[in-house]
């Protein structure tokens, strides 16, 4: 039964969950470490090669585009939520609580009155915020640290390695109840903070995987022995060759932290008023959701697609910087 | 039962006759339909169930069942009636002669006597036994002996309890208080049987005690079972077989359960669900007024709220909150607005005064407006509402306070809730005296009496003045009233502290809070007591 | 093989430490516990003295975490704040939860791995394309609002489950509990089957088999199967740890008095001795999990040896 066309293939992604499973990557990592690297080119010719390529293949990728503009609307009305929603988020009547669609509110109204569309709206801020921030955290502590780790080895990668697999056996929710029940500040770092602080192993086994794998190539032997010091060494060499999984695994779980604070509102740690987020909706609505649906429907829509299009371009990148599925 | 009954026959003939009560009770029940077992709503209790450390609704619920103390508060006017009590008797308000009835036993067989209560006071009030209730003590003397404030106790019991026959002992009060027996209905001066203190561990697994229902088993965390005592030799007996109490997380949960047919009994209908129950229920719902306030407290220990101007901005605040819509649209008429700062349980006369507060409790939010900007405007510029965002609805009624302080102002962000992870934390910010604005005080009454809404609440220093508000005039009224021996003399005088407090707006007083209970076709003669907690043993199973 | 295992036995104790301690170091973050123990009122300051010195709170850090692991090591668990020993609390809540673990990886193994080979042989196909995008719908909808959708309409609305578990929690209540908790994880098994499937299927070994007209289901069972589910199996293995740890959502939602619900019970009332005594066997279980996998791993891959 052979199969006519197979090329395009939307790998497994980093399976990484709300429901407590920030973990992951174990099985994904292995698919990635292999970017093949090798051939005896120039490393920054190969990896400009590598990203071009990616870049031509992602041009013409539906998936990649769709989702795109999808993040770039989010983004924009991220910054900008003026631009479609004329109500303030925080203005509320409680006469009107609960109340279905009706004109100048299509969404109808929260339990405490407020304008549904309005926050769904000025939603995308916090949680994008937190989205991005978390991620950006996660991608450097973690790359850093796997870095070293691989690129050393010996007995500082022991030291980290075992470091990294205290941190992974903290179940992920759990983590968060317990260290953000104390948190009364509004803003969102604390979430984000938590959601590194948590987060970092999971990109920190991928980083040092793949730089273990780049450190063997050729062109990064042939470095050393030209007598490379071991910073130029990294930061020319193994950095740009070992980012592009990290870049994968990231984007995909950038979805999932928007979700996780969602979860995390819901268990009543997540951001705080008055904060306006999915995640507070979301969980102040999941308490009425047999009377007034629409209030939970919104809010979780937004949520769902958020998240659905960060891990689409994380498929999408996937395919196209892993040159086995080329 | 039948295994009871075979182990009593072997025990020789005392135990004859009472399985062969058992055995006629047990025939008559089956026949008579008392044999229903039903199904309530429950949530893990806090601390361990001995009387004295028990101070929630989920484990007083259990006490309320297993134990009878010397009153008991009725169930419908919470009044303290005499239950084991015989008679209490003083002539100055200090000394007490107490007369247990004879005939009371423990479900174990043993008797109750005056040892059975001196005992369990003594170890209630000992601080080496960890009571969380030991304060109630407090008024006995001997007190500071076993319980000092630091240090080690110099004595193990309470020179002011004397045993002085087998069914009478004496009790000598640290000062006057003419209504202290009426306090004694609750559970932290319940009796305890010689096995409490013998096998401790084995009666914390299973508590034994002197009430309608004994212990069946108990599923630490998930369930408890309590069955009919047979052989209850008090007045009060179960009309039922028996109650298992369920432990829920997330009493929408339970709600839900109640409407799909899995559970008998919800006492404590969620906010969010209090639209449905009408007709979801029907009459098979019940709102009933409890001794439950709800009040905003202040922090007096921060200067910005101790100064002569900051009455007008918390009256203000408190004109600013339309409590008639929040309790129809969150609470669903489950809330009344409150016009004092105590509850329309105690009756007017038992001190309650409806409309006490005046205008200063009336939604007017040009007047809110204009006497928080004679006061020099909030604190800051904003307000933060603390609170405790880990059990009930507080979220849903402080957003709303909230959004109805902001709409007065005309500022969106003048008036946010602060919301505290857990209660521990809530506590314990609250003792430590760091909360950064005003923050959600419940209470919900130890007995029904003015006195319990007010020394524990604004006395200076006492135990529940979370704010720390004090008042020279307030205290000395209360002192007065305490030491009246006439009960209306004392009222009117915990009335005129009353009025100091209104005064001052030490509180802002929100809403007197009800019980709200659903439950199944099964059950009938469902009630709940003035401390929202159901009247079990009167449940009719069909 | 056995001196791997060994090796790998040892790495786990400073690992152990280190997370038990995390834990430890966390909950002690959340503050001083003992105000809460006494209703809306504040403790007498002797009591709550007294408290503090019975569960040993009156300690430097380090040392109630000394002292903690020491009794540990000889079985005690220590106590909750309401007198319950904590290992009698395990007792009832481990077998549930393991009970819902084990449905959802049942349903992990039987729906995820079936949807992925049908979908990584059928790829490009409607079938494919319309399991792809249901998964991916799965992974975007937090847990507990699938948990709440599911229970509103299954349980209230049509009234084909009870809303809520019993106390028992027999498995056939753990059904529907078990399902919410596996989707996400199904929806990752489902794609990691379909490419590991739509991979291995263009190999050359497969090709040789079809070759050599072997008929397809025995290709597909014992050629196939055993080569695409490697990373597979690794990756139900290390889920088990986050789905017990995981399940606080679901066990929330469905009223279900295992791990999950006495953790957050422990830590909403700031019960040290609770919620580090279960972190501490979910955190064993993950380790044992993890070697579970990777001994597996060699048994399934001959070319796989650990030295």
């Amino acid at each position: 039964m052979p199969e006519p066309e197979p090329p395009k293939d939307e790998g497994a992604i980093a399976p990484t969950g709300t429901g407590g499973t920030m973990d992951l990557a174990t099985s994904d990592g292995a698919g990635l470490e292999g970017l093949d690297q090798g051939d005896g080119k120039g490393p920054d010719e190969k990896a400009r090669s590598l990203w071009s390529d990616a870049w031509r293949d992602l041009r013409r990728n539906p998936v990649f585009i769709i989702s795109g503009l999808i993040i770039l609307f989010l983004v924009f009305i991220a910054i900008w939520p003026q631009a479609i929603a004329s109500g303030n988020p925080l203005s509320c009547n409680l006469s009107k609580a609960q109340q279905g669609s009706q004109p100048g509110h299509p969404f109808g109204f929260t339990a405490q009155g407020c304008d549904v569309y309005t926050r769904t709206v000025y939603g995308a801020r916090a949680s994008v915020t937190v989205g991005v921030c978390a991620t950006l955290g996660v991608a450097i502590v973690g790359t850093v640290l796997g870095g070293l780790a691989g690129f050393f080895g010996g007995f500082s990668d022991s030291i980290l390695s075992r470091v990294t697999d205290i941190f992974f056996g903290i179940p992920v929710v759990l983590g968060g109840l317990v260290l953000l029940s104390v948190v009364t500040s509004s803003s969102v770092w604390p979430v984000v903070g938590f959601m590194v602080l948590l987060g970092w192993p999971q990109i920190s086994r991928i980083a040092r995987g793949s730089v273990i794998t780049i450190k063997q190539n050729d062109f990064v032997q042939a470095a050393r022995a030209l007598g490379a010091s071991n910073s130029r060494m990294m930061l020319r060499h193994v950095l740009p060759n070992a980012v592009a999984p990290v870049i994968v695994v990231a984007t995909i779980a950038l979805g999932t932290y928007i979700a996780l604070e969602a979860t995390l509102s819901y268990l009543g740690v997540g951001l705080k008023p008055p904060s306006v987020s999915w995640g507070i909706d979301i969980s102040d609505a999941s308490k009425f959701i047999r009377n007034a649906p629409h209030m939970l429907l919104w809010p979780a829509g937004a949520l769902a697609i958020t998240v659905l299009a960060f891990i689409m371009l994380g498929d999408a990148v996937r395919d196209a910087l892993d040159p086995k599925l080329r | 039962m039948r295994a009871a009954t075979h182990a009593k026959w072997a025990a020789g003939a005392l135990a004859v006759a009472l399985t062969a009560t058992a055995c006629g009770g047990g025939g008559g029940s089956g026949g008579g339909g008392t044999d229903g077992v039903l199904s309530s709503s429950w949530g893990d209790p806090q601390n361990p169930l001995e009387p004295a450390n028990t101070n929630e609704v989920q484990g007083g619920k259990v006490l309320d069942m297993v134990f009878r103390g010397l009153k008991r508060y009725n169930p419908k006017t919470a009044k303290a009636e005499n239950m084991l009590a015989e008679k209490i008797d003083t002539k100055d308000s200090t000394n007490f002669t107490i007369t247990v009835k004879d005939g009371w036993t423990f479900s174990n067989g043993e008797k109750v006597t005056a040892k059975s209560f001196v005992d369990a006071w003594n170890y209630g009030a000992n601080l080496t036994n960890n009571q969380r209730n030991a304060y109630f003590f407090g008024q006995i003397d001997g007190y500071t002996a076993v319980h000092p404030d630091s240090g080690k106790p110099t004595a193990t019991t309470l020179s002011g309890l004397k045993v002085t026959g087998p069914q009478t002992f004496t009790v000598k009060l640290s000062q006057k208080f003419s209504t202290w027996p009426d306090t004694l209905g609750y559970a932290a001066f319940a009796p305890l049987p010689s096995a409490f203190f013998k096998d401790h561990a084995a009666w914390l697994a299973k508590p034994v005690g002197n009430g309608p229902y004994s212990i069946d088993s108990y599923t630490k965390g998930s369930q408890m079972s309590l069955r009919k005592w047979d052989n209850y030799p008090g007045p009060d007996k179960a009309q039922n077989g028996g109650v298992d109490l369920k432990v829920y997380t997330d009493n929408n949960t339970a709600y839900t359960d109640l409407t799909a047919g899995n559970l008998d009994l919800v006492d404590d209908v969620p906010a969010s669900q209090l639209k449905n129950a009408p007709a979801d229920l029907g009459s098979r719902y019940i709102n009933t007024p409890a001794g439950i306030i709800q009040t905003l407290a202040f922090p007096y220990y921060d200067k910005a709220w101790n100064t002569p101007d900051a009455v007008k901005v918390r009256t203000g605040l408190s004109m600013a909150i339309n409590r008639k819509q929040i309790t129809e649209t969150i609470f669903q008429k489950t809330r009344t607005p409150a016009t004092d700062w105590t509850s329309p349980v105690l009756g007017t006369s038992g001190g309650y005064q409806a409309g006490l507060c005046g205008k200063a409790c009336d939604y007017d939010p040009a007047a809110a407006k204009k006497l928080i900007a004679d006061g020099g405007g909030l604190p800051g510029g904003r307000i933060q509402l603390s609170y405790n965002a880990d059990t009930g609805s507080h979220k849903d009624w402080i957003d709303a306070v909230c959004n109805s302080i902001n709409n007065t102002l005309g500022n969106d962000r003048a008036c946010v809730g602060r919301p505290i992870g857990t209660f521990a934390d809530f506590r314990s910010q609250i003792t430590q005296q760091k909360m950064p604005g005003p923050f959600r005080a419940g209470w919900q009454m130890d007995y029904p009496l003015i006195q319990n809404f007010l020394q524990p609440l604004y006395f200076t220093n006492a135990s529940s003045n979370d704010g720390k508000w004090t008042n020279a005039q307030f205290d000395k009224l209360v002192n007065e009233a305490n030491a009246e021996t006439d009960t209306q003399t004392a009222i009117k005088k915990f009335q005129q502290a009353e009025g100091v407090v209104r005064d001052n707006m030490a509180a802002i007083p929100l809403w007197y809070q009800n019980g709200s209970a659903g439950y199944s076709e099964r059950l009938s003669n469902v009630a709940l007591n003035p401390f929202s907690v159901p009247v079990y043993n009167e449940i009719k199973v069909s | 093989m056995g001196r791997y295992v060994i090796r790998r036995l040892l790495q786990m104790i400073p690992v152990f430490i280190g997370a038990t301690l995390l834990i430890f170091l966390m909950v002690n973050v959340m503050g001083d516990p003992i105000a809460g123990l006494c209703g809306e009122r504040q403790c007498d300051p002797a009591t709550a003295a007294q408290l503090r010195s019975q569960f040993g709170l009156d300690k430097p850090v380090w040392q109630q975490y000394a002292t903690y692991m020491g009794h540990v090591f000889t079985g005690d668990f220590g106590t909750a704040f309401n007198g319950q020993k904590v290992t009698e609390l395990m007792g009832t809540a481990f077998p549930i939860t393991i009970r819902l673990t084990i449905v959802a990886i049942v349903f992990e193994i039987i729906i995820g791995i079936t949807l992925g080979v049908i979908t990584g042989l059928r790829r490009g196909r409607p079938v494919d394309s319309g399991v792809l995008l249901l998964t991916l719908v799965v992974i975007s909808v937090p847990t507990f609002v699938t948990g709440l959708i599911v229970q509103l309409l299954l349980g209230v609305k049509w009234n084909v489950i009870s809303p809520s578990v019993s106390t028992a929690a027999p498995l056939g209540e753990l059904i529907v509990p078990g399902l919410v908790l596996a989707s996400v994880s199904l929806a990752y098994v489902t794609r990691l089957t379909r490419t590991s499937i739509a991979e291995n299927n263009r190999s050359d070994y497969v090709r040789t088999a079809i070759a050599k007209g072997l008929p397809r289901h025995r290709v597909i069972t014992r050629h196939l199967l055993r080569n695409s589910l490697i990373p597979v199996i690794t990756f139900i293995g290390t889920d088990i740890g986050a789905l017990m740890g995981g399940a606080i959502v679901t066990e929330r939602i469905f009223n279900i008095h295992g791990v999950g619900y006495q953790l957050y019970q422990g830590i909403l009332r700031q019960n040290t001795q609770t919620v580090v005594g279960f972190v501490t066997i979910l955190v064993i279980i993950f380790l044992l999990a993890n070697l579970l996998v990777d001994v597996l791993y060699a048994v399934l891959d001959p070319r796989i040896r650990y030295a």
